[in-house]
């Protein structure tokens, strides 16, 4: 009889394991992404679920346009998924397009994926630009052109953008007047108008007065990055050949950014590490390149100590760093749906708030007609009026050319070449040399 | 493996099955019930250890497999559905690749500045911990807290600690009269700022291993070197050491393959631009330069090399751990 006992009971803990082990693994083969997706037939009360897939601190969210869309719509229900960083986040859209599953029903892109997006996933995805409400006239062109694919790939406008990255040169007024420069920041633009040499000039004579340890700009890198951000051709040809090697804009803009680098203009600093974040708060350095996005972010960093010390003029040239797209894949359950939600986040209403609110600049034109965005006033840099400034530098933005490794080819050429001769001190020959290696390997598949 | 089948085998639990068949014999009720216990006793095991050996050849077996067969292709990550069949190709490159040449070095550097002083302190604490000692238990605590810590919040730290302008160490290193180190662009530096985080955090988890082996020494051993005159030095030399061989070479082993596989270090030491390991590629290692081909450049193929040839190596270092073992334990 015991035995009997333990024979039964032995089973009944096979049966469970098993079962156990089966339910675990049939239960991480589907995607948790997915999840949202499950309810989404009716989201609870013969709602439509629409889900929203974006990286880090999108401010869709944030600035409260969710809610308001929900208002509107009482049919819709709309859920957020974010990944904390684009690296993580754009492999995963990858894999999820290639797969054609776990993906969310609106997803967001980066401006340097947005090329491959529309180069190898055009097919994938809904074509935006014949979505109801969307107006092609309302964008700047140069934006519009970035999230449209190639005739040859079907011409379809697959991503809608959301934000820009216009910039100006963010200064310290008071390390400016220390150094017998201007501080009035019409003054200052003009020191440097039209010419992005005129800014290492003025580099040059703010370390003249201000003496040794007194750096201009926080890296070479950031440089890099604001002077090939005001060239129409960067790093491939419009035939979509890479050309970066022998494209003078960009070996220019390298040798351009090294030299301050050689002559000690700059704190050798890299971007967004914590060193940077020190810097800003330190005042190691007197100017540095800022999207529009940045100027939040230096807020944070520099502190209440830094109010009324920052402020913000014009770049020497127009110039974009940044943004971002929405697009719409054909997998999704509710396509129409959500074209119609992504045409409404984009519209230039829509992109007002969020700079109003976010400090995200618009990539509708239309919306810098807006009170929102034409009086806009940043308080921290001195009441510098933002929307005017970051509109004029956004509709001088050449129309680039944009390429399915922009992402890959600009990182290596600011963390490594760029990198080595700010803060390893090594020849910019030897720099650009070891980036283009570095960028040779990454391109060879 | 000969030890494992063993335990597994019928046999093994073979000494109960006569006393089941003995009195069953004849009634058919019982024949059915012993022929079920001896079903049991023959299948459960199976059973029982069958959840792990279906996650395995589901999330290990599987992607190893799959991995090697992607790396006979062209796959890039932006289409994974299309594979191009180039065969070896993805190997034979390695041969050529710097990049692979540079972190399959700095991964053996890091791994030999990390793995020996690390060894080497947890041997040291754990023979102290092995006193009578008050509050034991809080100390033993403490050794353990870096290694529940999370990579990315003590990497985090340790790149503040060793900032250029304004970390904690340079300070430290100042104030002394040393001149400040350029921890991030130096090439020994860098490795071994990165090596340092890998110590903080392993080091408690070996020593409480070996705490563990030396409670298990027997006290007489101390006893007889005591009355032979042994110093505290002498005994640790000639009874611990010597009965913690084993544990030692356990050690050894997980610390190689921890090294081989180092990832989240050095990728957040590198602050800003991800898996390149620095601007000279200074300390990326393996793991890094597999996740830059693979997440960074979006090549799949290239990535599940680096992938397979970390593994190759690995089965190259147990081989020669073995021979070596093998050749000392012979003698």
């Amino acid at each position: 009889m015991r035995a009997q006992a333990r024979v039964r009971r032995n089973l009944v803990t096979v049966v469970t394991a098993v079962g156990a082990a089966a339910l675990l693994l049939a239960g991480c083969a589907q995607d948790p992404a997915e999840k949202p997706d499950a309810g989404a037939q009716d989201g609870g009360k013969g709602k439509t679920t629409l889900t929203v897939g974006v990286f880090g601190a999108f401010g869709l969210k944030e600035a409260g346009l969710y809610d308001e869309y929900m208002a509107q719509n009482p049919g819709i229900r709309i859920e957020q998924t974010s990944i904390e960083r684009n690296e993580n986040y754009y492999p995963q859209l990858l894999t999820h397009l290639g797969t054609g599953s776990g993906l969310a029903d609106i997803q967001a892109v980066e401006v340097n994926n947005i090329a491959e997006i529309t180069a190898t996933q055009a097919d994938k995805l809904v074509d935006l630009g014949k979505a109801p409400g969307v107006d092609k006239a309302a964008y700047l062109p140069w934006k519009w052109a970035q999230g449209t694919a190639s005739a040859a790939k079907g011409g379809a406008t697959v991503g809608l953008g959301t934000d820009i990255g216009p910039q100006g040169i963010c200064y310290r007024k008071d390390l400016f007047e220390a150094a017998g420069l201007p501080t009035d920041r019409a003054a200052v633009g003009a020191l440097w108008a039209g010419d992005w040499n005129k800014y290492l000039e003025a580099g040059r004579a703010y370390k003249a007065k201000a003496g040794d340890g007194k750096a201009f700009v926080d890296s070479a890198s950031g440089v890099m990055a604001a002077v090939t951000g005001s060239s129409a051709q960067r790093f491939y040809d419009e035939q979509g050949k890479v050309v970066y090697k022998t494209n003078p804009a960009v070996h220019g803009a390298f040798d351009l950014a090294a030299s301050f680098a050689t002559d000690g203009l700059s704190a050798k600093l890299q971007q967004f590490t914590p060193g940077w974040d020190q810097g800003f708060a330190n005042g190691s350095f007197a100017t540095v390149s800022c999207p529009a996005w940045m100027l939040g972010y230096i807020q944070d960093k520099a502190g209440p100590a830094g109010k009324d010390k920052w402020d913000v003029a014009q770049a020497p040239k127009p110039s974009n760093w940044g943004g971002s797209f929405l697009i719409v894949p054909k997998a999704g359950k509710h396509a129409e749906e959500a074209a119609k939600l992504a045409a409404w986040l984009t519209a230039p209403a829509q992109q007002a708030k969020l700079f109003e609110k976010r400090g995200s600049f618009p990539s509708a034109s239309a919306a810098y007609k807006l009170p929102a965005v034409s009086g806009a006033q940043h308080a921290y840099f001195g009441g510098a009026p933002i929307g005017e400034i970051f509109a004029k530098a956004a509709e001088g933005v050449p129309v680039t050319v944009v390429g399915p490794k922009d992402l890959v080819i600009a990182q290596n050429l600011a963390d490594i070449g760029m990198l080595q001769v700010d803060q390893k001190g090594r020849s910019p020959q030897e720099g650009w040399e070891a980036a283009v290696k570095a960028i040779d390997n990454a391109l060879d598949q | 493996m000969t030890d494992e089948t063993a335990v597994l085998s019928p046999s093994a639990v073979g000494p109960h099955r006569p006393a089941a068949e003995g009195g069953g014999r004849g009634r058919p009720g019982q024949v059915w019930r012993s022929r079920r216990y001896r079903w049991d006793l023959r299948f459960s095991p199976y059973a029982f250890v069958a959840p792990f050996f279906l996650f395995f050849a589901a999330f290990g077996l599987f992607p190893l497999l799959y991995t090697g067969w992607a790396a006979l292709h062209q796959v890039e990550l932006t289409d994974p559905d299309s594979m191009t069949w180039v065969g070896l190709r993805n190997f034979t490159r390695l041969w050529d690749d710097e990049f692979f040449w540079n972190a399959l070095r700095n991964t053996f550097t890091i791994g030999l500045l990390s793995t020996v002083p690390q060894l080497a302190i947890a041997l040291g604490l754990a023979h102290l911990l092995n006193y009578k000692l008050r509050g034991s238990a809080f100390f033993r605590v403490a050794l353990l807290t870096p290694y529940a810590t999370s990579v990315a919040a003590a990497t985090l730290v340790f790149v503040l600690l060793f900032g250029r302008d304004y970390g904690m160490v340079n300070w430290v290193l100042s104030t002394v009269g040393f001149g400040a180190v350029d921890w991030q662009n130096g090439t020994f530096a860098s490795q071994l700022a990165v090596s340092t985080i890998v110590i903080w955090r392993w080091t408690g988890y070996n020593a409480l291993i070996y705490l563990a082996a030396m409670q298990a020494v027997p006290g007489e051993l101390y006893e007889s070197a005591a009355l032979d005159g042994a110093s505290r030095w002498q005994q640790f030399r000639h009874v611990t050491v010597p009965s913690l061989r084993p544990t030692i070479f356990f050690t050894c082993v997980v610390s190689t393959i921890g090294a081989t596989q180092l990832f989240g270090e050095p990728l957040l030491f590198n602050g800003g631009s991800g898996a390149t390991g620095g601007s000279d590629h200074q300390f990326q290692t393996l793991g890094l330069y597999l996740y830059e081909q693979g997440w960074v450049n979006l090549h799949l193929g290239r990535a599940s090399a680096i992938a397979w040839a970390m593994f190759l190596i690995l089965l190259l270092i147990a081989g020669a751990a073995r021979l070596l073992r093998g050749r000392k334990d012979s003698r």
